[in-house]
């Protein structure tokens, strides 16, 4: 790479003296005489530019095939969902056909002016059209592209078809400059509902988690790491509360905007684990990752939350670990229903929880 | 052309030599001085906004760089440690993106080209009213005015990226740029539209309204042809911008919730209820995407004369053309969702949208094998114009193709937001764009300021613009590839994103030289007008109109009666004829020795087209 910078410098180094030196001719000229010039006539330096351009293309040729090989490494990160995978498959036949065309086209383009460049002996062709040609291009990029369109279409209704009804279900929300996920718990798995107005970041509810929705009480949040289970559908219910976010898992080919006020969602399988993964890479520290594709304010570029992908058995056991958001914040007891308070004290053992009991029992008796 | 033809011969004469200086050169209604007056502007809008990719470009190739030099110009937004400031990262990028697609490729290409070479090219004294004209330029300049202010103000310009997505754009807590700064940009961009608007009517009036005698449709440059249909997108989508900047306008300051709902932010929850930024998203991008048709048909029209001129031969398949950009203004309006795949809308729509766009593809293939064939057995002349034609056909077609992977919506799952997209669009409309618009000066400057431009300098300028512009531009698709999101102040935050440091700093080395390359054409545009050899009245041997004026084309462009026109324009290296080229305005009783069979049939309408009398009592 230094290499390249630095032929890269020295080429430029060589223009700029050219350019120098030829302003300086051009300023002696200034006080000089100026003459009506006939510009049009071709000189030695038609054939050079000529020449030029095709070297240019036989360079751009072997730089294009090299750099392609050189960074290929890192291109399209190992995907680890099966619909990543087709994606990546598409993506290369695609890039397969443009290439094609990217050489053909090109090439003419670059050698015609070698071939015709200027020679006052000989008079250009009068071509104005040729219907024929004109149709046959006209229909062989449209059948090409007919079929891209076709294999897209197919790809994409499959990947955006509604998740298979035993999903395992992650809501997950963006907000200046953080994600968080909850879980619907283990007891219910139902996710609670939910309402902006209850948002209250001082006393801890950021998710806006609605006390009287029942389900609501076991479910548990996250604001680190989102788990999910290997092999099994993950549907992510995608909402923002503050401005428009974008969950992007660049090794599921996972993407989807997070709107305030209009929920998406995107269904996926992960097939390999965190730990498969380690090991095809051959990299211990490994981690998936979720990042932020669409401009959000200041740290925009620091939105990530890591994502573990585990084994299901693990995932399970993981989630039953997992303390309920009411559990960690019992305070909330208070924002639930009278009628509820008796399944919502079954999350909460502490002290508080008991004097809570021990008010309502009063209630009741008077 | 029939009311100012007629002022012309009576009195205009007077009127021409009175005009005091602010009259001729500052307030002056005349399409030449005006596009020369967007031509600058233009090139001024171009520097600013190339230097400041230049700033956001040494964060992204060299993180670690200390940036204290910047400091003078810069200020408060490099901080102690030398580190550029996150928001004024992202204002940068947002003004970037804004100067370089609205004031550099639109209002510097369409309103430089459009201005000059309508009237000049259609056979009119001037354009249908001057003082729309006029306006025109000068509500750009106020437009231009504030939204140069806004990047001086305290809380910097805006920074929501150009696409000023709400809610980010509408709530001042959310980001700085978002308070004073987007509201300077809103104010700027109506003005704006409200000048685009001017220009456009103006252009499409014009054309329809003021061709000189024998100048029918199909008679008519291909440079017409694409300014009439960039006028025509302007003028259909432009008002759609304005209406969604207004609705913007009534978020912002005045309690409405057309783009707000169920918004928590600093600590509080937001009344709005029942908006959309989807709705904001679908109304930007039907401006949007014509925008970038609107920056790239006036300089595949310009391409197209100098490509056709400088082969010595005529355009291939004149008709295809045509309705190339015909095809090409229709899908435009039609194909804005593709900007949307992943924003969250029902993804049927995302297959209907996907079908259409890859429909573009077509037409657009077309103009570039039309271009290839028109180079095929030519007798090719390297003006520094038709080398940047050459290089933007080039950049048209290489950045054209990544559109076909990218218009597909399941490839775009991965690839939206990434810097695959900017490699895509800064190739086929940024770049190619460009050359067009540089390819226009260079070829188009003697009849502009009567001197020619400096052919080595060209050259020079040529060879390291088309060299830098793929070395910065073609590795960026790479980074794209492996998923580097857009508008990331650092990538280094994330294991996926940390490769490709060398790449990056490689990027930014090349954008820098590239930039200075431009610097040759500034000098060589600014050395050529005061000092440059004195033009030829038709240096490049061409057939179109223009080049039958004067060398210095006065007030009204013809000093006597405005020339007729009898044939097309690509009559190069006619079999027969012992030129190589014959202009419009010779008839075909005069070259009795190149006619086809059907060409000697309408020498007898020869004398109706001259005899066609103009109604001098329309009221101006």
């Amino acid at each position: 790479m230094t290499l390249i910078i630095g032929i890269l410098a020295l080429l430029f180094l060589v223009l700029t003296v050219l350019v120098i030196g030829k302003t300086q001719d051009l300023l002696k000229s200034v006080k000089g005489v100026k003459e009506v010039e006939d510009d049009s006539e071709v000189d030695g330096a038609n054939d050079w530019n000529a020449l030029g351009l095709m070297v240019f293309w036989v360079l751009s040729v072997v730089g294009v095939v090299w750099s392609f090989l050189d960074a290929k490494k890192d291109f399209l990160p190992e995907a680890s969902s099966p619909h990543g995978r087709e994606t990546d498959y598409w993506f290369w036949v695609s890039m397969a056909v443009i290439t094609v065309a990217f050489f053909i086209v090109n090439t003419l383009l670059f050698y015609f002016p070698l071939r015709y460049k200027y020679n006052k002996n000989r008079k250009a062709t009068f071509y104005p059209h040729n219907n024929k040609l004109e149709v046959i291009w006209t229909v062989i990029p449209a059948l090409v592209m007919a079929g891209l369109v076709f294999t897209g279409l197919r790809v994409w209704n499959r990947v955006m078809d509604d998740a298979p009804e035993d999903a395992e279900v992650i809501e997950i929300m963006g907000r200046q400059f953080a994600w968080a996920v909850r879980y619907p718990g283990v007891d219910d798995n139902e996710l609670g509902n939910y309402d902006y107005r209850l948002m209250d970041d001082a006393a801890g509810n950021n998710f806006g988690i609605d006390f009287t929705d029942p389900n609501s009480f076991d479910d548990f949040t996250n604001g680190t790491e989102m788990h999910i289970p290997k092999g099994k559908p993950v549907l992510l219910k995608i909402r923002a509360r503050d401005v428009l976010h974008s969950v992007f898992i660049p090794h599921m080919r996972v993407k989807m905007d997070a709107v305030p006020g209009m929920p998406t969602k995107f269904w996926f399988v992960a097939d390999k684990s965190t730990e498969d993964m380690r090991a095809e890479l051959n990299n211990p520290d490994f981690n998936y990752e979720i990042a932020c594709t669409e401009i959000c304010g200041r740290s925009h570029f620091g939105m990530k939350l890591l994502l573990v992908v585990d084994e299901p058995e693990e995932y399970e056991a993981w989630k039953k670990e997992q303390q309920p958001f009411l559990s960690l914040n019992p305070g909330f007891v208070e924002k639930v229903p009278d009628n509820l308070k008796a399944r919502a004290l079954k999350y909460v053992e502490t002290e508080d929880a008991e004097v809570a009991m021990v008010t309502e029992e009063v209630e009741v008796v008077e | 052309m029939a009311t100012v033809a007629a002022a012309h011969s009576d009195h205009a004469h007077d009127e021409h030599h009175d005009l005091g200086f602010i009259r001729s050169y500052i307030f002056s209604e005349d399409h030449k001085v005006i596009a020369k007056q967007y031509l600058i502007s233009g090139i001024i809008w171009a520097i600013i906004g190339g230097l400041m990719s230049l700033v956001f470009r040494l964060q992204l190739g060299f993180p670690d760089m200390d940036l204290s030099w910047l400091k003078p110009i810069l200020g408060e937004w490099v901080n102690e440690s030398g580190k550029l400031d996150a928001n004024f990262y992202l204002a940068l990028v947002t003004m970037h993106g804004t100067i370089m697609v609205f004031f550099v490729l639109t209002a510097g290409l369409s309103g430089t080209f459009s201005n000059f070479l309508i009237p000049l090219q259609i056979g009119a004294r001037d354009m249908a009213s001057g003082f729309m004209n006029m306006l025109s330029y000068w509500f750009f300049f106020i437009s231009s005015v504030i939204m140069f202010w806004s990047i001086f103000i305290e809380t910097g310009p805006a920074g929501g990226g150009w696409v000023i997505y709400p809610p980010l754009s509408a709530l001042a807590e959310a980001n700085p740029g978002s308070g004073t700064g987007m509201t300077l940009w809103l104010v700027s961009m109506a003005l704006f539209i409200v000048s685009s608007l001017l220009g456009g009517i103006n252009y499409v009036t014009t054309v329809i309204n003021l061709r000189t005698k024998g100048m029918t449709f199909d008679k008519m440059p291909l440079t017409i042809w694409a300014f009439t249909f960039t006028a025509i997108l302007g003028i259909l989508s432009f008002p759609v911008l304005l209406s969604a900047a207004l609705l913007l306008i009534f978020d912002r300051s005045f309690g409405t919730s057309f783009y707000l709902s169920d918004i928590y932010i600093n600590g509080q929850a937001l009344p709005n209820q029942g908006g959309s930024p989807i709705l904001f998203q679908h109304l930007f991008w039907f401006l949007g995407h014509p925008e970038v048709y609107i920056v790239i048909l006036p300089a595949l029209g310009l391409t197209s004369e100098i490509i056709a001129t400088n082969s010595r031969k005529p355009i291939f398949g004149y008709k295809a053309m045509i309705f190339s950009m015909a095809g090409i203004m229709f899908l435009a309006f039609i194909v804005w969702a593709h900007h949307m795949f992943m924003t969250g809308m029902n993804p049927f729509l995302g297959s209907v949208f996907m079908l259409l766009t890859l429909i573009i593809a077509v037409p657009s293939a077309v103009k570039a094998f039309n271009y290839i064939t028109t180079l095929w057995k030519g007798n090719i002349v390297f003006t520094p114009a038709m080398l940047f034609a050459i290089g933007l056909v080039s950049f048209f077609v290489s950045g054209g193709l990544t559109g076909i992977i990218l218009g597909n919506s399941a490839l775009d799952i991965q690839l939206h937001d990434t810097y695959f997209v900017v490699a895509h669009f800064h190739l086929v409309m940024g770049s190619a764009a460009f050359f067009g618009m540089i390819a226009g000066v260079y070829h188009w400057f003697p009849k502009m300021f009567g001197k020619m431009m400096n052919k080595t300098l060209g050259y020079v300028h040529f060879w390291a613009s088309i060299i830098g512009v793929y070395l910065v531009f073609f590795p960026m698709h790479y980074i794209g590839i492996a998923g580097f999101p857009r508008r990331y102040y650092q990538w280094s935050g994330f294991e996926a994103f940390n490769t490709y440091a060398d790449l990056n700093a490689f990027i930014s080395v090349a954008a820098i030289l590239t930039f200075g390359a431009q610097l040759i054409f500034v000098f060589n545009f600014i050395y050529s007008i005061f000092w440059g050899k004195k033009a030829s009245a038709n240096p490049w041997k061409s057939n179109t109109l223009e080049w039958t004026t004067p060398v210095n084309p006065g007030h009204g462009n013809w000093p006597g009666e405005i020339p007729t026109v009898y044939r097309w324009p690509y009559d190069y290296s006619k079999p027969g004829s012992e030129s190589d080229f014959i202009p419009q305005n010779i008839p075909f009783s005069a070259t009795p020795e190149s006619n086809l069979p059907e060409e000697n049939e309408l020498i007898e309408e020869e004398k109706d087209i001259e005899n066609i009398e103009y109604n001098y009592n329309i009221p101006d």
